[in-house]
């Protein structure tokens, strides 16, 4: 039993360093859950685990990935391993076709161990889900397979028997699609396990993983990261909607009112017995976001566009102007924006008018634009947030729009999503930009929450 | 209550309640460890059910503490029953001081509320906390000691300890993140979407008077809306709507026209049906 244990630290350990908060009783929970299940059925055990060790629904996806790792499916190569690609592809098509799970994850490993290894010195050699990938081409196989599903005349999994006529049978090359994505998925996974068992499993589980998408830093991440990223922004928001009603209620009542006191006092001969608090009056505060859309960091930019989007409800007035080197504003768009947040960025693009004479970003014409056109929208209750890497492009950074901008608001923060030992390399103004105003490093999504959270205003 | 996870399964469903993988291990894990059980998922996969199905086939109790904005100590826990102990106040006139004060803080006239109930029972008991989001943050710190240990305080009275743990099982719709030392105490369930193949065999066990050809077409459509990205994706509860719907209307294959004259019972937003139309081809509505 000893060794179960010790795969349980070890897959707690690798989940601890990958951000997921799990206490020793849990651990042991873990343990517990082991012992009542047994070791038979794989897949049970698996969400036994899960059941115990995790906290909520995000953090499924990186679980499921360090799982396999510390209870893989089986040790080494297959059996029957043929380095054939034609052979292989053709074996593929008919999963895929007929949506055979098993079947799948069979080919998936032998697709890695015919396909996949590289190099030949112990040392540096290893498998590739890249290369598996690269060479095997899965994606080409959808009008293969949807040939051979509409020959069946089913779809395979249950057979509707009413050939291509019947409304369902559009949404096939979806489905295919899907599936095709999670034979890649097992790919990978597989790949990682054969490297996992030549460099140990440890050093795996931290580096080779995929981490939970609030941790994904915002100018790497891929474009099925940036969309998952976007389906967090609705609970992201209830979460610092919680987090900024209980900093109001806090700041409800404020400091001594010096003058009440003093007059509540005289009835007790003028000795203040009861000092009275200043009450806050309630007020909500302005908003206003400068985003640079340009391609460099618009991941990040409609990130949070959409997060602001979805506090909404906590400020008086939201206005966003978003900018490559002209400004333009933006709040009428990202209001449609909630209804299709994936195709934001690029109605943001087509629809202001972001660039003049060329198309890389310029940021003191900008914000020299925007302190001359909307001037009066920053007034003594609004708080202003920059975003943007501060790459001006070697043009002039423009800082007395900047001062101006800040002398007129409340405050002004920037958001940088490069990290910090990259200010003021290369092109950059950021060491310029912050002299002037707040400046903070806000690599990913979690930054950026715990940013919101403590720089909002209340 | 339960000798396996197959047992979990085949007796769920014997009540009505078709579980996934995942369901029927945790429900098997929560019995045997003792704990809470923690449900969460979009709204319409069938969390209330859970519980409900649970105490049917354990054969125990439903005690349900449905949670609310400003729900309290007083309709969570317990109450003293102020009018009656007024009256034995005044019934007793010639009684001195001592034995009145020690009498009316009894038994007699405390008014159990839900967590009071199932802890007290003697018979097994089925807690169902539902919408546990709901509830305000102070909630959440009355309902620890009672998830942990199972026992609550009553000041007049002393500690009232569970003779017979009751199988506790909390719902949320992820409306406000609950704090880590509520979840930490709790064993946690996702319910998502389910698989094609387990939606389909609910399909046919709530709408049996459908087509075989129909229900698969229904599931498929419900998994592609799905994967859509909308406001408000179907789920299970609307997928049954929808083949009660089909069924009520005659339709026995899923053209166009009838798509599209009853999406709305499988969409509840305006921008969704329209998006899902664009998407699907359907020509506009």
């Amino acid at each position: 039993m000893t060794a179960v244990a010790d795969r349980i630290t070890g897959l707690v350990g690798a989940l601890r360093a990958h951000g997921v908060r799990i206490g020793t009783g849990e651990t042991v929970d873990a343990a517990r859950a082991v012992a009542a299940l047994g070791l038979a059925d794989r897949e049970l055990l698996r969400e036994g685990l899960a059941a115990t060790l995790l906290h909520g629904p995000g953090q499924r996806a990186l679980f499921d990935s360090v799982f396999d790792l510390y209870f893989p499916r089986g040790v080494g190569g297959p059996r029957s391993a043929s380095g054939d690609r034609d052979d292989l592809r053709d074996r593929l098509a008919g999963a895929l076709a007929a949506d055979d799970r098993a079947l799948l994850a069979r080919l998936a490993a032998e697709a890695v161990d015919g396909l996949g290894g590289y190099g030949s010195s112990p040392g540096s050699d290893g498998w590739s889900a890249y290369q598996t990938l690269d060479r095997l081409r899965p994606q080409t196989l959808l009008a293969r397979v949807r040939a051979d599903i509409r020959g069946q005349g089913g779809n395979g999994t249950g057979g509707n028997g009413t050939g291509g006529a019947d409304f369902a049978d559009r949404l096939l090359d979806d489905e295919i699609r899907r599936r095709i994505e999670e034979f890649r998925r097992m790919v990978g996974a597989e790949a990682r396990r054969r490297v996992a068992e030549r460099r140990g499993r440890d050093e795996i589980a931290r580096r080779g993983v995929r981490p939970t998408a609030d941790r994904v830093d915002f100018l790497y991440a891929g474009r099925d990261q940036l969309a998952e990223l976007r389906r967090t922004v609705q609970p992201l928001a209830r979460k610092l909607a919680t987090r900024l009603a209980a900093r109001r209620r806090r700041a409800a009542r404020g400091t001594i009112d010096l003058r009440r006191t003093l007059r509540s006092s005289l009835s007790t001969g003028g000795v203040p017995m009861r000092p009275v608090l200043r009450r806050r009056r309630p007020v909500r505060p302005e908003l206003v976001l400068l985003c640079d859309v340009s391609g460099s960091v618009s991941g990040f930019s409609d990130f949070t566009m959409l997060l602001v989007q979805a506090l909404h409800e906590e400020f008086t007035k939201v206005r966003v102007f978003a900018f490559v080197n002209r400004l333009d504003e933006v709040t009428g768009l990202l209001d449609h924006g909630r209804a299709d947040p994936d195709g934001l960025g690029a109605r943001i693009r087509a629809e202001a008018t972001l660039t003049g004479w060329h198309g890389s970003s310029d940021y003191g014409m900008a914000l020299g634009e925007f302190a001359e056109r909307y001037g009066g929208a920053v007034g003594p209750r609004t708080t202003v947030f920059v975003l943007g890497d501060a790459r001006t492009n070697m043009s002039d950074p423009n800082l007395p729009a900047v001062r101006d901008i800040a002398r007129r608001a409340r405050r002004v923060h920037w958001l940088n999503p490069e990290p910090r030992d990259r200010w003021g390399t290369g092109d950059s103004a950021a060491p310029a930009y912050a002299g002037l105003v707040e400046m903070h490093e806000c690599r990913t999504a979690r930054q950026l929450g715990a940013l919101i959270a403590r720089l909002l205003p209340v | 209550m339960f000798t396996s996870v197959d047992d979990v399964s085949v007796r769920l469903a014997e009540a009505g309640y078709l579980a996934s993988p995942a369901v029927a291990t945790t429900v098997f894990l929560a019995a045997r460890l003792g704990k809470p059980l923690l449900v969460e998922g979009p709204a319409g996969v069938g969390k209330t059910e859970l519980a409900k199905a649970v105490a049917q086939v354990a054969g125990a109790r439903l005690v349900r503490l449905q949670c609310y904005e400003g729900v309290d100590e007083s309709r969570a826990l317990y109450e003293w029953n102020h009018a009656k102990q007024l009256l034995r106040i005044s019934a007793g006139r010639d009684e001195s001081w001592d034995e009145t004060r020690t009498d009316i803080f009894s038994e007699e006239f405390l008014l159990p509320r839900p967590l009071l109930t199932a802890i007290r029972g003697d018979e097994p008991t089925v807690l169902l906390i539902d919408e546990t989001d709901k509830a305000d943050v102070e909630m959440e710190g009355l309902l620890l000691e009672v998830l942990s240990d199972f026992q609550i305080t009553v000041p007049e009275l002393g500690t009232v300890t569970a003779t017979r743990r009751p199988f506790v099982v909390l719902t949320s719709n992820a409306g406000r993140e609950l704090s880590e030392a509520l979840r930490r105490r709790c064993l946690f369930l996702h319910i998502g979407f389910p698989e094609e193949e387990l939606e389909r065999r609910i399909v046919r066990l709530k709408v049996p008077g459908l087509g075989a050809a129909l229900t698969e077409s229904v599931v498929r459509v419900a998994g592609a809306l799905r994967a859509m990205d909308l406001r408000k994706a179907p789920s299970v509860a609307e997928t049954v709507d929808w083949a009660r719907t089909l069924l009520a209307l005659g339709a026995d294959t899923l053209a166009e026209s009838v798509v599209r004259d009853t999406l709305g019972v499988i969409l509840k937003h305006q921008d969704d049906i329209q998006k899902a139309a664009a998407k699907l081809d359907l020509d506009a509505l």
